[in-house]
């Protein structure tokens, strides 16, 4: 696979032992001006690594598919159906769930700088943050998806890309896969991947 | 500005080349945790608005800009704004940072503060809503067709470049909001209406150059916008 050229300068290990000095002069500073703590920073840490994911969309996701009344408040107001489940905050303050049909399939991305649907998602992968995907998914997003993420929309389905250039915070509901009919809401959160809430993918098959 | 962050549509940028689904951890190098809570922490001292943090990012040296990684960014504006609220001094930045450099593995001062734990574990389910209501009727609604206008100010701006001039019609209205580019310039938030517009990917890129059956969003804070005829008729 191929490193996008843009980014190769950053994963030098002279660059990276760089920047980590920086980022602990920064820190020492902070910390004794009082406005950081190495605990503030675990605690925000531990938050994104085990409590705030994409584990949190899919549970958002699985409901929608299998309770038609929460998915119509979904659709109508992101934020406060998922207050419902506990679910929003920083970076999702207001939410807006698109859905994807056979006629339409959504995708996000943030080309000015990497907003992104915390609450939901979690923190964005790198490549969501990077110059090529901001580029090019508003300008050749067919071509992204199938070349990139192996992703084929067909022909005749819209491929719609949101920019989230205020602080409108997109994500995407995904369609629910075939041969699910009986499936219960928490067997299909295993289906849910965080890629098919960004657009890039699809949920993984029944 | 017209500044490098703005990235939608420009060519030649290269692969996206996601790694395999699984294989990508939160933080790819321990530094960027660090990074990471430097933006609640410092925004919690009160260094900046969100807006401006953008705006710090936005003024970073293009090659730098386009070369490093996303928590560099955050660090450059950390400083910056550090700086600017005299937290922190430039100079003993240099010394820490040679010292760090030369001895990677010395600890960060051990300081604990019960506040701070108690600040992330309440902002992070809180968060900051952008939005206001201040009273203002919204000049536009759902399905009016409107231009960007294609002004280019020096400032914070979010009217990415893609979209400047182009013609769209309005999806989504979202009420008022903090407005960018009074807040991104230290104008105070004065509030406008933020509205969604949809343009199809041939108004964007052109006929020939568009992919089919395809459309774009982007959201636009009311003064982005004029009613499309009568930009029309202005040209």
């Amino acid at each position: 696979m191929t490193v996008p050229h843009t980014v190769a300068a950053a994963a030098t290990p002279e660059h990276q032992a760089e920047v980590a000095a920086r980022v602990k002069a920064v820190e020492a500073l902070m910390i004794e001006k009082g406005l950081m703590s190495t605990e503030a920073v675990d605690r925000v840490a531990e938050i994104y690594e085990n409590e705030v994911g994409p584990q949190l969309g899919a549970k958002v996701v699985a409901k929608a598919w299998t309770d038609p009344e929460f998915k119509a408040r979904l659709l109508e107001n992101a934020t406060v159906a998922c207050a419902e489940l506990g679910i929003g905050g920083l970076q999702g303050e207001e939410m807006v769930a698109v859905e994807d049909t056979d006629d339409v399939h959504h995708v996000i991305v943030c080309t000015l700088c990497s907003c992104y649907p915390w609450p939901v998602l979690g923190l964005p992968p790198n490549w969501y943050k990077q110059p090529a995907y901001r580029a090019r998914i508003v300008r050749e997003p067919r071509k992204v998806l199938r070349e990139e993420f192996g992703y084929a929309v067909p022909d005749t389905t819209e491929v719609r890309v949101w920019d989230s250039s205020s602080e409108l915070r997109y994500w995407v509901l995904p369609q629910r896969p075939a041969g699910t009919e009986d499936w219960s809401a928490e067997q299909l959160e295993a289906l849910v991947t965080r890629d098919s809430m960004v657009g890039v993918g699809a949920p993984k098959a029944a | 500005m017209n500044g490098i962050h703005d990235l939608g549509g420009r060519d030649g940028l290269g692969a996206v080349a996601p790694p395999p689904p699984g294989v990508e951890p939160v933080w790819k190098a321990e530094w960027e945790k660090h990074a990471h809570a430097m933006f609640p922490l410092a925004f919690r001292a009160g260094h900046f608005g969100l807006d401006e943090f953008r705006f710090a990012m936005e003024q970073m040296e293009p090659v730098e800009y386009l070369t490093s990684a996303y928590y560099e960014h955050w660090l450059h504006a950390v400083e910056h704004y550090g700086v600017r609220a005299g937290a922190l001094d430039p100079a003993e930045i240099e010394k820490r940072f040679q010292y760090y450099l030369e001895n990677p593995d010395a600890p960060l001062p051990d300081h604990q503060d019960p506040a701070l734990v108690e600040f992330i574990e309440a902002v992070i389910p809180a968060g900051a809503s952008a939005a206001r209501d201040t009273g203002k009727v919204a000049k536009f609604a759902v399905g009016d067709r409107v231009t960007v206008v294609a002004d280019a100010p020096r400032g914070h701006t979010r009217k990415a470049s893609y979209v400047r001039g182009k013609t769209g019609v309005i999806e989504l209205a979202h009420g008022e909001m903090i407005y960018p580019d009074a807040a991104g310039n230290g104008q105070g938030e004065a509030p406008e209406h933020v509205y969604t517009v949809l343009f199809t990917n041939e108004e964007l890129w052109g006929a020939e150059a568009a992919e089919p059956n395809g459309s774009v969003t982007f959201d636009v804070w009311e003064p982005y916008i004029v009613p499309a005829a009568s930009q029309e008729s202005a040209a």
